[in-house]
Formats: C-alpha cells, sequence, structure tokens
C-alpha cells in the first residue's frame, strides 16, 4: 500500500470532475421535485444524454454540439415521462422506472458503433491570474466550462427558487396543485418546464461522464449515478445548495475509493466499489428523519376536474 | 334604473349526469351585499366559480357594470375587480403569509412592500395578520383573514365569499361581519354564499335561492322569516328529529389526562383531555375545523394509541389498542373525511363494508374472508339507511356525497356499538340525508350506546347533544348541558377570537 | 378539445383490454424501429413472436420459454404484492443475486455429498438469502422511514460487487485453473434444480406456478391480501381499518424479496450451473415490467410472463438470424411498459372529444 501515491491538489480536481454530472443531474431533479414530480427517470434520461452527447462530439467534432445535443436527449426522453404522467396522468413512480428502463436499452442501441472510440476532447479554461495560482489554481481552476456551468446552474436555480415570481409559483403549484389551480395557475404546463429542465440537466450530466469525466463509451456507464442523484435531492432536503454540498461529498467518496484501489489498500476492489452506493444508503438513513421539506404534492398526480 | 354590477342571464351548466346549474338569471347591484342560498348540490360553487372564470358556461351570459363579461381564467376575472375567498382555502401550507397573498395578485410589488401594505389593510379593516407566518401555522380563522386580505389587496368591486363562517368562532363570526360592513360602505359588492339564514337576515340586503340548479325564487331577507326561506330552499317543510325521553346508564367511555403530540407538521397536539359519556348520552363537541378534531377521531379509533389508561371503555383501558381490538370490543368510530379514510373511492361498497365489519359481523375466519356475508352486510346498509345506488358492487367514489355518508354512519350504527364516535356527520350532506343521519344517531343513543358527535355546526350539535364541550387549540373544555347554553358562551369554550392579540404588532 | 373526464368506477373491460392493446401498438412501433435499423418489420415480429412457438426448431424453443418465464413470473408475483400496496421494491435484480449467492453457498458448502436434504436446504438458502437482502430497505423504512426505492436499488450495485467478489473469491471452483465461477452444479446430481431438461422443466417452474395460487388466494380470499390492497387504494383508511403499515412494510418487501432470491437459487442451481461475475441477466429489472403488464394480478403475471419470455427467446433468434441487435429487444421491452402505462387512462377516465369552448 503506498498512500503517498495519492496527490490531493489531483484528488480534489478530479472530486469536482466526479462530482460533476451527480450535480447535474440533482438540481435538474430538484427543480422537478418543487414542482411536485418525482421523476425516478434519472438514471435513463442520463444515459440517454451520454450516448446523444458522446454520439454528437464525434460525428461534429465538437465538444459544445455535443452537451447541446445531450440537453436535447435528455429534454427529449422527459417528455415520454411528461406523456406518461401528465397526459396520461400514470403513476409517477412506474413511470419513472419504464424511462429508466427503456433509456438503458435506447441508449445502448444508438451506441452499438461508438464502443471503443475516444471523443474529441473538451477544452479547459484557461483562466488567467486565478489559474496561475500554486496548488488552489490547477486544483480549481482548470476545468472545462461545463464544470462551472453546474455551480452557477446551482447559484441561478436557488436564486430563483428564493427571490424570483417564477420560482414563488413553481413552489406553489409543488406545495399544493389544487390551490395554485384554483388561483388560475397552469399546473401541467408549470410541471411539463420542470420535468424538462431536469431532463435537460440529467442529459448534460451523462454527457459529462461520457465526455469528460471517463471520456468513452460503454453500455451502462452511468451505473446508478442518476439513482444518486435522486437520493441527492433527498439529502438536501430540497435546498440547491446543499446538492452541490451532497454531490461534492460523493464525488469525494468515488474518487477517494478509486485512489484506494490504485494504491493497492489491502480492502478488495468489490468492497471498495460497493463503498458510494452503501454510503448513499447510509446517507439516506441519517436524513430520511427530515422530511419537512419535501414538497406536499411530490408525486401525486393532478387532473383538473372542472 | 341603474346598471347592476353583475348581471347573470340564463347560465347553464352540465356536468356528466347531472346540470349543476339551468337558466340562472339574478343581478347584484353596486355596493349590495348579495346572498346565493342553497342546500349543499344546489348548484351554488359551480355558479360562483363560472363568475370566477373555473369554469366555463355551456350557454347563458354575464355581463359587468353593462358590458359583456365572460372570464377565461380567474386571472382575467380578478383584473376585472373579482375576487373570491374560497370555502376549501387555496392557501399554501408551507409558505408564509406574505408569500402566499403575493400568488393570489397579478403583479404584487417587492416582498418587504407587500408586508407593509398588508399590515395597513390588515389594520384597516381589523384582521391582524403577520405577514411573515408560516401559513400552516395558523387557526382556521386566520387563515380565512390571509384569503380576504389577499382579495382587499386588490380593490374588488365585487367579493365572493363561499360559506365563510363555517370556520369561525361566534366572536370571529362578528369581526368578519364588522368588516363586510366596512367594506359594503365603500361602494364594494359582496356575494355572500351560505345555508345559515340567521347570518344571511343579519347581513344580506338581498337573497337568491337555488335550489336543484335553478333559481327558485328571490327575498329580502330582513323581511322575511328564516323558515320561509328554508322552505324555498329545501322544497319542503323538514321535520326536526325527534328526541326521545332516555335514562342515562353506567359511564361508557372514559377519557382522562390524555394528551398526544401532533402528528403532522401542521397538525393540533392534543392537551390533557378530559371527558366522559355515559350510555344513552350524545356529548357534542364543538369548535373551529384544525383545533385537534382529526386528531381527537384518530385517538378514539385506535388508529393513534396513547397509554393504556387514558382511553377506557365500560372501565376497561384500551388506550394502547388498535382499530379492530376496539371495534372487537364496541368502541366504533366514523371519521369525517368519507373519501380515503372512512372510505376506500375504488373499492366496492362489498369491499367497503368488510373495512371496519369484518370483526363485529363475523366476515372473516381464520383471515380467510367471506365475501357473500360482506356483501349481505353492504346490501343490509344499502337498505337500512335508504342509500342510493345500483347495488354493493359499486365503487364507493361513484356515490354522491350524502349517500356515501349515510352508507359510513349506517355500517358503523349496524355493527351495535356500544360507543359511537362521529366526526361532521352531516358535512357536505343534503337536508334529507342530514336528517336522517342525525335520526339515526338519535335512535342510536335511546336504544342505550353513548355517542361522541365532533361537529363545526353548532346548530346540529344543540339539536342532537344532551352536553356541549369545545375543542380550542387541542384542548377540551369542560362539557356542559346543552339546555340553556348560549351562543356567547359557545363562542367563549371555542376560544372566542383567535389570534387577536397579533393586532398590536 | 380532448376532455379526461373520470370514470365513476374503473373500467373491468377496458382494464382487460389495455395490456393487448399494448401488446399491439408495441409490435407496430417496435416494427416501425426495426425498419429503422433496416430489418423487415413483418419479418422481424414474426421471428420473435412466433417462431419460438411454432417454427421448425420450436422443439428446442418451447422448453426455454418455461426456462426463463419462471424466474420473472416468480419475481413478479413478488414485486406485485407490494406494488399494490404501494411499496416500490425496485431491486429485485440485488435480492435475485443474493439468494442465488447464497442458494449456491449452501450447496456447494455440502459437496460432495449425495444427500436428498442438499436441495431443499439449497432452497431455504435462496429464500433466506433474498429476504435478507430486502429486509435490509424494509427495516430502514419502518425504523428510519427511508426511502426503500432508492436503498433497494442501491443494493443490486453493492450486490453485484458482492457476486463479482464471490466467483472470484469465495466461491471460486477450487479446481477451476484459476478461472473466475464456481463449480457447475448441474454436475452435482444432489443440488440441481433441474427436472428434466429437456422439456424445460425445473423446480422454478413448479415454485413459480404455486406462487401465482398463493398469491391469488392471498389477494382474494385472505385478510392480508385484503390489507395490501387497501393500503394501495387508500392509505389512511388502511390504517382506519387496523392494518399496521410498518408490518405490510416487512412482510410485502420480505416475501417478494424471498421470491427473488428462489428465483436466483433456481437459476444458479439450473440453466446458469453456477455462480459467475455476469451470473445475473436483468430478470430482477424485466420483471417490474411483467408485474405492471399482468396488472399486478396473479394470472396477468402469468400470461405476462410467458409473453416477456417470449421476447427475450424471439429476440435472441432475431440477433442470431436476422442480426437485430439485442438492446434493440430492450427497446423494444421498454415501450411495451410505457403503452401499457399511457393506456392505463382508459381504465378510469373516459375520454372525450368536445368542441373548443369559445369564452
Amino acid at each position: 500500500m503506498d498512500l503517498s501515491a495519492i496527490n490531493p491538489v489531483l484528488l480534489i480536481a478530479s472530486l469536482m470532475v466526479a462530482a460533476t454530472p451527480i450535480l447535474l443531474a440533482g438540481i435538474g431533479e430538484l427543480v422537478a421535485e418543487k414542482s411536485g414530480v418525482l421523476n425516478l427517470g434519472v438514471e435513463g434520461m442520463m444515459i440517454v444524454g451520454a450516448i446523444s452527447g458522446f454520439a454528437v462530439a464525434v460525428e461534429t467534432g465538437s465538444p459544445f454540439l455535443g452537451f447541446v445535443a445531450a440537453a436535447i436527449g435528455g429534454a427529449a426522453l422527459s417528455l415520454l415521462f411528461v406523456l406518461l404522467t401528465q397526459v396520461a396522468l400514470a403513476n409517477q413512480v412506474a413511470s419513472g422506472l419504464a424511462l429508466t428502463l427503456f433509456g438503458l436499452g435506447l441508449s445502448a442501441l444508438m451506441g452499438q458503433n461508438y464502443v471503443g472510440i475516444k471523443p474529441p476532447p473538451t477544452g479547459r479554461l484557461d483562466i488567467p491570474l486565478l489559474g496561475d495560482i500554486p496548488v488552489i489554481g490547477p486544483m480549481l481552476f482548470n476545468h472545462d466550462i461545463v464544470l462551472y456551468l453546474g455551480i452557477a446552474l446551482v447559484a441561478v436555480v436557488w436564486a430563483t427558487l428564493k427571490f424570483t415570481r417564477a420560482g414563488l409559483i413553481l413552489r406553489a403549484v409543488g406545495e399544493s396543485h389544487d390551490a395554485a389551480h384554483a388561483l388560475g395557475y397552469k399546473v401541467v404546463r408549470i410541471r411539463i418546464l420542470a420535468i424538462l429542465f431536469g431532463g435537460a440537466c440529467a442529459g448534460l450530466g451523462g454527457a459529462y461522464i461520457s465526455l469528460v469525466r471517463v471520456p468513452q463509451w460503454t453500455e451502462g456507464m452511468t451505473a446508478g449515478v442518476g439513482w444518486i442523484a435522486l437520493a441527492l435531492v433527498v439529502f438536501a432536503s430540497w435546498k440547491p445548495w446543499r446538492v452541490l454540498l451532497g454531490a461534492y461529498l460523493f464525488g469525494g467518496i468515488t474518487v477517494l475509493q478509486l485512489n484506494l484501489q490504485a494504491a493497492g489498500v489491502a480492502i478488495p476492489v468489490e468492497y471498495l466499489a460497493m463503498s458510494p452506493y452503501l454510503i448513499t444508503i447510509l446517507v439516506l438513513v441519517i436524513l430520511s428523519k427530515d422530511k419537512s421539506n419535501a414538497p406536499a404534492s411530490l408525486g401525486r398526480t393532478f387532473h383538473a376536474s372542472h | 334604473m341603474t346598471v347592476p354590477l353583475l348581471s347573470l342571464q340564463g347560465l347553464t351548466k352540465a356536468y356528466p349526469g347531472v346540470i349543476a346549474n339551468n337558466n340562472v338569471s339574478f343581478d347584484i347591484g353596486v355596493g349590495q351585499v348579495h346572498a346565493l342560498l342553497g342546500e349543499n348540490g344546489a348548484g351554488k360553487s359551480t355558479l360562483v366559480k363560472m363568475i370566477y372564470g373555473l369554469v366555463k358556461p355551456d350557454s347563458g351570459t354575464m355581463l359587468l357594470n353593462g358590458r359583456t363579461y365572460a372570464p377565461p381564467e380567474p386571472r382575467a376575472a380578478r383584473a376585472d375587480g373579482i375576487a373570491m375567498v374560497f370555502q376549501h382555502f387555496s392557501l399554501f401550507d408551507a409558505l408564509n403569509v406574505a408569500e402566499n397573498i403575493a400568488l393570489g395578485m397579478e403583479s404584487p410589488p417587492a416582498m418587504r412592500d407587500l408586508a407593509a401594505r398588508i399590515r395597513d389593510v390588515s389594520e384597516t379593516y381589523g384582521l391582524p395578520l403577520d405577514p411573515y407566518r408560516t401559513v400552516g401555522d395558523l387557526s382556521a380563522g386566520e387563515r380565512q383573514r390571509v384569503e380576504i386580505i389577499r382579495c382587499l389587496l386588490q380593490d374588488p368591486k365585487l367579493l365572493i365569499m363561499d360559506e365563510p363562517t363555517s370556520v369561525l368562532t361566534p366572536q370571529e363570526v362578528d369581526i368578519l361581519f364588522q368588516t363586510l360592513r366596512k367594506l359594503k360602505s365603500e361602494g364594494t359588492a359582496i356575494l355572500y354564499i351560505s345555508h345559515k339564514l340567521e347570518e344571511i337576515r343579519t347581513l344580506c340586503d338581498h337573497a337568491t335561492v337555488l335550489r336543484l340548479g335553478e333559481n327558485v325564487g328571490e327575498c329580502i331577507p330582513a323581511e322575511t322569516s328564516a323558515r320561509d326561506m328554508a322552505e324555498l330552499m329545501v322544497g319542503s317543510a323538514l321535520k326536526p328529529p325527534e328526541r326521545a325521553g332516555r335514562e342515562l346508564g353506567e359511564v361508557a367511555l372514559d377519557i382522562s389526562g390524555l394528551s398526544v403530540p401532533s402528528p403532522s407538521d401542521f397538525g393540533t397536539a392534543l392537551r390533557n383531555i378530559h371527558m366522559t359519556v355515559r350510555q344513552g348520552e350524545v356529548l357534542g363537541i364543538g369548535g373551529v375545523a384544525g383545533n385537534g378534531q382529526d386528531e381527537l377521531l384518530s385517538v378514539l379509533s385506535g388508529e393513534v394509541t396513547t397509554a393504556a389508561d387514558a382511553v377506557k371503555l365500560a372501565g376497561r383501558p384500551v388506550g394502547d389498542l388498535g382499530p379492530t381490538a376496539r371495534r372487537r370490543l364496541g368502541l366504533l368510530t366514523a371519521p369525517e373525511e368519507r373519501l380515503g379514510h372512512a372510505a376506500a373511492p375504488d373499492m366496492s361498497l362489498t369491499e367497503n363494508a368488510m373495512l371496519t365489519g369484518s370483526v363485529r359481523e363475523n366476515l372473516v375466519s381464520n383471515g380467510f374472508l367471506k365475501w357473500r356475508d360482506a356483501e349481505n352486510f353492504a346490501k343490509r346498509i344499502i337498505t337500512d339507511f335508504d342509500v342510493r345506488t345500483p347495488g354493493p358492487d359499486n365503487a364507493a367514489r361513484s356515490l354522491s356525497g350524502g349517500n356515501l355518508q349515510k352508507f359510513v354512519i349506517g355500517r358503523e350504527v349496524l355493527q351495535r356499538p356500544d360507543v359511537l364516535v362521529v366526526n361532521q356527520p352531516t358535512w357536505g350532506v343534503d337536508a334529507s340525508a342530514a336528517a336522517a343521519i342525525r335520526q339515526s344517531i338519535l335512535d342510536l343513543a335511546a336504544n342505550g350506546a353513548a355517542v361522541v358527535c365532533i361537529s363545526q355546526d353548532l346548530d346540529e350539535l344543540m339539536e342532537i347533544s344532551d352536553r356541549f364541550a369545545a375543542l380550542n387549540e387541542g384542548r377540551l373544555s369542560t362539557p356542559r348541558d346543552t339546555a340553556g347554553l348560549t351562543i356567547d358562551e359557545i363562542g367563549l369554550m371555542m376560544g372566542g377570537a383567535h389570534g387577536m392579540e397579533v393586532a398590536h404588532v | 378539445m380532448i376532455v379526461l373526464e373520470k370514470r365513476p368506477q374503473p373500467s373491468r373491460n377496458w382494464s382487460i383490454a389495455t395490456p393487448l392493446i399494448a401488446v399491439l401498438a408495441t409490435m407496430f412501433f417496435g416494427g416501425v424501429l426495426f425498419a429503422v435499423l433496416g430489418k423487415n418489420p413483418v419479418e422481424a415480429i414474426r421471428t420473435i413472436f412466433w417462431d419460438p412457438l411454432f417454427g421448425e426448431f420450436a422443439f428446442y424453443y418451447r422448453p426455454q420459454l418455461l426456462v426463463k418465464g419462471a424466474p420473472l413470473v416468480l419475481i413478479a408475483i413478488g414485486l406485485s404484492l407490494g406494488f399494490r400496496a404501494g411499496i416500490w421494491n425496485i431491486g429485485a435484480e440485488g435480492q435475485y443475486i443474493m439468494g442465488a449467492i447464497v442458494g449456491a453457498g449452501v450447496g456447494l458448502a455440502f459437496y460432495p455429498m449425495d444427500s436428498i436434504i442438499v436441495f431443499p436446504l439449497m432452497i431455504l438458502g435462496g429464500a433466506v438469502g433474498g429476504w435478507a437482502w430486502a429486509m435490509i430497505p424494509a427495516l430502514l423504512k419502518v425504523r428510519f422511514g427511508t426511502n426503500e426505492i432508492l436503498v433497494s436499488l442501491m443494493l443490486v450495485y453493492v450486490a453485484e460487487q458482492m457476486l463479482a467478489s464471490m466467483s472470484l473469491g469465495l466461491l471460486k471452483n477450487p479446481q477451476g485453473f484459476g478461472f473466475p465461477g464456481s463449480r457447475n452444479l448441474n454436475e452435482y446430481a444432489s443440488a440441481t434444480s433441474w427436472i428434466n431438461q429437456d422439456v424445460g422443466m425445473h423446480w422454478g417452474v413448479v415454485f413459480a406456478f404455486i406462487a401465482v395460487i398463493f398469491a391469488y388466494v392471498l389477494l382474494n380470499r385472505h385478510m392480508l391480501g385484503f390489507h395490501i390492497r387497501l393500503t394501495g387504494e387508500a392509505p389512511r383508511a388502511a390504517r382506519f381499518a387496523g392494518v399496521k403499515p410498518a408490518r405490510l412494510i416487512l412482510f410485502c418487501l420480505g416475501t417478494s424479496g424471498a421470491l427473488a432470491g428462489l428465483a436466483g437459487l433456481f437459476e444458479v442451481a439450473g440453466p446458469a450451473g453456477q455462480i459467475t461475475i455476469d451470473f445475473n441477466v436483468g430478470y430482477g429489472f424485466t420483471a417490474i415490467i411483467v408485474a405492471f403488464l399482468g396488472r399486478l394480478h396473479p394470472l396477468g403475471i402469468l400470461l405476462a410472463g410467458g409473453l416477456m419470455a417470449l421476447t427475450y427467446i424471439g429476440g435472441e433468434i432475431a440477433q442470431s438470424q436476422l442480426g437485430l441487435p439485442a438492446a434493440a429487444i430492450q427497446v423494444f421491452q421498454g415501450m411495451l411498459l410505457f403503452f401499457l402505462l399511457a393506456l392505463d387512462i382508459l381504465t378510469n377516465y373516459r375520454i372525450r372529444l368536445r368542441k373548443s369552448e369559445v369564452a
């Protein structure tokens, strides 16, 4: 065992990279859940985003277009969830599962010809001054733009929910769709937008795995990250900044166990590999006592009877 | 003649299987307090939803100040100066007062300014309210104030109030009426929906009576007797329930020192409750909604368990027993919420008969269900309580409110309880069904059962109960004999006017 | 304008018709998908749905139907109990793996003893393995209110790592020349689940049928089943009726875990033969589709399990004969669940066309 092989600068830097997919998917799901929709299809939307982004990036040579395509792909899949839950009034839990099962199959189908290919590299931002600071520069300020976009998104979502009328309406719809309807708000329309936003974010998160973190395409490569993102929203008790905190925590665990694997710690690889999942469960247990922040209409079907 | 503020002409709205409004016409004048009177199911709610833009009429027109008025959505109605205070509040528990009010406005000012205006208006109209309190923590009367202030901030020309006093103590009703009179003096018209005749006689200038969706007459309430209005509303003279004189027996239900923490975020904790009910006695428990009624019922039904000694049935401690064990011992309950609590909406009446009847009606053997017996039991309830339904195979939610309530009450009464606890037994039920339900409760008591009737309808409680107590913030007042109680005394037992201390903020 | 109108009560006719319509719609849109992939849609659909039953080599494929269908039905029956009560165990895949590991472990512990008690003990081991794995989310939910969906799913990934660890370590065949994977249980007569391999008959098939009957009686004739349905329909009414939610959670998750564990045990002791890294093939997830396709009704699940097994086998044929990608079948199955959920609205709502209202 050689723990000295673990470089703290690289550890933090790769922690941020590992956290970004969870962060993106988590903040998207947070918005959907705030509107009262429980979309368990995050994993499916992520993996479809991962392959959409990968394929377009490879074909066009532009990672930027890849990320755009990933957002569209994720949102397109979430549109199926919209049809099921908002139009056909199907059970949200079942529909979310359907989305994941379908997304896993669809992504495998789409990705047949992309196995083993390297995507075009996503450029890193060259931030002057900040990037030149020793230690902190390479740790925090030497990443690609999507990573910062993820953090910015958290700030935007937080500010929107807290300070704007749009945010207030979104929260109101998630709190009581009947009351919101009685006041004349378009419950279904607002929820559809929230679901699509969640889908786009999940798609971006997926593409971040296939284009930046790994980067290549393999079937089922999201490996439960979407589910961890769902757990993250509970962990964060529906607060945006805590999503960021949680994502970095999970990212840290993932990176640490990979580093420990590489350092040849005496724990078998399999047990290290299951640690992120076990820790997710542990965190859920610790935090599930406090559900007071959960939107009151979460997961309930809305049908205006008149 | 001057142009009326709002003129309804031949409004008709049909839903599958029922015509909610049939060719309804009447006028509301500027600054007029206009009562819309009718039983449950007479079509009052549908009518005001059309005025407020939530429902579109199938035919007919509305004129506002002489111009065609057809709001496609509530927003348009609000823009035209029409505001509405809902019967079932359209509030968001987890948000604060200011946020709730902002949601009901077209272009609310910044939160700080809005809070200041809320304080302003609330003081002007004697409706104290702290803009930063979370709505879920407010009493029913305070919640109503939120809705009223939300309306007042928009300077409405017409304020629609749907059954506003059903959630208020008598003292709070006085305050509300003062507010409404002040509004009227400022030229605001009020459409006041109610079935409480005395209220209408004290407050309203003019009344329109709806029956089965049709306008069956108009009157000046101050010049019409309550009896005449009631007959207009119901269509026939009602027979008041008969109370046979009866002997009180042993103490059947004894609750002492019962305290239970609030089961949910916005629920009410029960605090040190004492009461006894004797065989043959009806104890009426009044109080404004949300003061612990649901919680008290859960504690009595066994859904929430307590220390064994806190609840005694004929001297036997049962506080730690679940619902099934209590049923076996003769303590039966009927909760307020018919669909989803007392009955499973999508299940058949047979299955719903099984729901509480399995033990006492002997519908199970060794865990296996005797469906045939359950069906017979359901049929018996349907016949004995005149439940209008094609048969026991029909789903609970296919029944009208009154019929389902008769089924729910009948299901418990037919199981020959020693103690029966009912919560809001006639809520949302038409007059004839309500009369039948009250009669069955009295008959049960006459046969020696002890009955606890929790209700927000004070008239009902005065009519059927021997003793009266009120729940207020989870505390129960000392029960007193109903005979000789004045409305003021009842009001004080219910806690007077809630939250007035905030007035001095 | 299309208006949805809630039916006074669910339509029985539609609740039977919707799965059939969903299957037809999936065939149609699946055909479109295959056409897009450059395959002849009619031929592809025929290969999937017709050839395994009535084609030239049907004698070979028909037994496969039992082999693939048994685990699906066994798992789906368990899941349907929970789903009915609003308890969402979606980690059956993990419970299936753990059942296989424990069951196979029991068998391998006795190797090479020849005894009639070995297999019953393995069955017990399989059930206990799956049950115990499902009790983790159950107990956490009862004790802490933890979301069972997320916990049971996380445990799938944990179980997969356990599987890898077992096939590389504890259960590795000592005579396997260092290859990962356990001994082959088919070569150990006391530990095989086969009854008659030629017709695809193994103990899993028997248990699947028993489970169907058990679930049918439970749901229609027994208080516990009534309570399960009541909890799903109206949780508050269920508590009012005297249901203890915690007990129901433990029962539903425990039973579905045990059945999934049994499915895993029968698979490892029969069709699969050994514990390997890629032992699980997603039955635990496909069973979710089976449960919904069967409308959470035991008999429906039996039929749905058969149909889903057919798409597995037909898919494999289409893969080898037409070069249809394996993922296409996965998409096809996902599509089926979609149509089913989307059409479910017809059961509870009436769809009416109404002229757009002029406000």
